[in-house]
């Protein structure tokens, strides 16, 4: 359980370059959400993650992880960065090793475990990102941008995290390497109950898998609800530059033409359904 | 973290001095480094007295310019150091196999000042002057060199790529520490080997995305036909204004007041 009380960031503070990058945050992330925290770029939502596992200090405001808080002098910060994964935007640029097995060692032998142990969760942590064996004595550089990508968050993972956290996993990445990625993260979130956040400017990347939305604008959390209720409003988000998902406008444009359909569906199948439902021909199967 | 490194970097307000023209802030920069190896004693006292002067008139907080010197203060270490137990003379203190001589103390000091205020100096230069205005500045003033076939243009273009890369470099630099601290890699703890060993994983990604960036910029030069050389003209050309002239005036009778006062007394 992470909270985050009235958090504010200032970079190079007292200087003419002085920043506001995050004003006033406050947050409770619960054990096992996944969420999606999104905002245009520059809203600061790479400057909020940043704390929750104490890589930035606050200019003001708190940070706690089970209660206690991160900056406290006799918190062990190390501890933490284990507890609360990040990865950071285009991971795959933090890549080192001669082969993509080391690689991912490198987190967990960080961690002081034994030899055993941090084989094994690397080992784990590749097959959670569909990494196959082959590739494991591989130079990373050697690899495709989205094998790449996975090799690094396996990095992370590897570190057994309770919570994890993703800046933008899916950017640069073509469409099949951002559904491959969305996914995983999904199905890994769904075996295992992790807290994941997943960071992103684009609706339609975390619309699908998450089940509670924080929109952060100039700063601050402009929204924090559950995805359908967000959706609806999608003047507001359009104004942010931000939009909502495809599905959304097509429902809209339907019901503003008289069709009862759910406006909240998501998925080709719920907006197949709802359409049929709204024409009277429920029993009809695509 | 690495953000504190302060040189080389454009600290943006408005002031006189950031209104100069480049030539005027690299010529003044010459006759200042020039005038700490030739004025000496009182000469220094005017040095920084000068130099204070122009940091006020630059609207550059001082605190800002001092914050920048720390990372040089473990090289400056290193000399004073040198300086001060290995100059042979007159001995002032001594223990164990260590002494300490009057000229070593005396050497040690000149040479801290000296670093201090060339470093200080050559801050304030880059400070106040934009990359792009820097290079344009040097490019003129190196415009005679073209007689003996030094390709000007061309060098002047690497420097500007150069100081451009400088920030872009330490924010990269910046990211990839706290990419490997979330994995858990420790920078400080450990002995020297320890440590050396450590910065591997910054070293290894830094070394690869600065090929990256060099990469990607060359290729948009190509795809844009850049040429160099001959025939390019600025948008912005380096026009004097008549305080120009002034500064030009104030920095000469600054050069000859250094040495006059580093001459005469003492
Ligand atoms: N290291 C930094 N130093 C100074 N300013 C920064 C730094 N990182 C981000 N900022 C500024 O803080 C604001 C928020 O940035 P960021 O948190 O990266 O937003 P996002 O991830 O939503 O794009 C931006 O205006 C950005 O320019
Ligand atoms: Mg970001």
């Amino acid at each position: 359980m992470l909270i985050v009380d009235h958090l504010t960031h200032i970079y190079e503070k007292n200087t003419a370059m002085a920043q506001t990058a995050i004003h006033d945050i406050n947050l409770v992330i619960p054990e096992g959400q996944f969420i999606g925290l999104i905002g245009h770029t520059g809203s600061g939502k790479s400057t909020l993650i940043q704390h929750l596992n104490g890589l930035l200090k606050p200019t003001s405001g708190s940070v706690f992880f089970h209660g206690a808080d991160i900056h406290d002098d006799d918190f062990d910060r190390k501890q933490l960065r284990s507890k609360v994964g990040l990865v950071f935007q285009y991971p795959e640029h933090q890549l080192f090793e001669v082969d993509v097995w080391s690689d991912v060692c490198f987190g967990p032998r960080n961690l002081g475990l034994d030899k055993l142990n941090v084989e094994l969760r690397a080992y784990h942590a590749l097959k959670q990102v569909g990494i196959s064996d082959e590739h494991f004595y591989q130079s990373p550089f050697d690899l495709s941008g989205g094998e790449k990508r996975r090799v690094a968050i396996a990095g992370v993972l590897a570190m057994a995290p309770e919570v994890l956290i993703l800046d933008e996993p899916t950017a640069g990445l073509d469409p099949g390497g951002r559904d491959e990625i969305l996914g995983q993260i999904a199905a890994l979130q769904a075996e295992t109950g992790i807290t994941v956040v997943l960071v992103s400017h684009s609706m339609d990347d975390i619309a699908k898998h998450v089940e509670r939305i924080i929109v952060m604008r100039g700063g601050k959390i402009a929204d924090d609800d559950v995805p359908t209720a967000i959706f609806m409003k999608f003047a507001e988000l359009e104004e942010m530059g931000l939009g909502a998902p495809q599905m959304t406008y097509i429902m809209d444009a339907l019901r503003l033409r008289g069709l009862a359909v759910d406006p909240a569906a998501l998925t080709v199948t719920a907006a197949y359904n709802s359409i049929m439902k709204a024409l009277g021909m429920e029993n009809h199967h695509a | 973290m690495l953000r504190n490194i302060t040189l080389g970097q454009y600290y943006p307000v408005d002031s006189i001095i950031h209104r100069l023209d480049p030539r005027v802030k690299l010529v003044a920069t010459l006759l200042f480094i020039i005038s700490l190896f030739v004025g000496r004693y009182t000469g220094y006292i005017v040095a920084t007295l000068f130099l204070l002067t122009v940091i006020k008139l630059s609207k550059v907080p001082l605190r800002f310019i001092v914050r920048g010197m720390k990372a040089i203060v473990f090289i400056m270490l290193f000399a004073v150091v040198f300086n001060l137990f290995l100059t042979p003379g007159e001995v002032a203190v001594s223990f164990w196999v260590l002494s300490i001589t009057w000229e070593g103390i005396r050497l040690a000091a000149m040479l801290a000042i000296r670093l201090i205020l060339l470093l200080m100096g050559s801050s304030v230069m880059t400070l106040t002057t934009t990359p792009g205005n820097l290079t344009d500045g040097l490019e003129k003033l190196m415009r005679p060199l073209r007689v003996i076939r030094i390709p000007v243009h061309e060098v002047a273009m690497m420097m500007s790529i150069a100081l451009r890369f400088i920030p872009i470099l330490m924010e990269e630099t910046d990211k990839i520490m706290k990419a490997q601290i979330a994995r858990g890699a420790d920078f400080e703890s450990g002995n020297l080997i320890k440590k050396a060993k450590s910065l591997v994983p910054l070293l290894v990604p830094l070394f690869i995305s600065a090929f990256r960036r060099a990469n990607d910029l060359a290729m948009a030069m190509e795809a844009r036909c850049y040429q160099g050389g001959e025939h390019r003209t600025k948008m912005k050309p380096l026009i004097y204004r008549w305080q120009d002239g002034v500064a030009y005036l104030l920095v000469l009778a600054y050069f000859a007041a250094c040495i006059v006062a580093g001459r005469l007394l003492f």
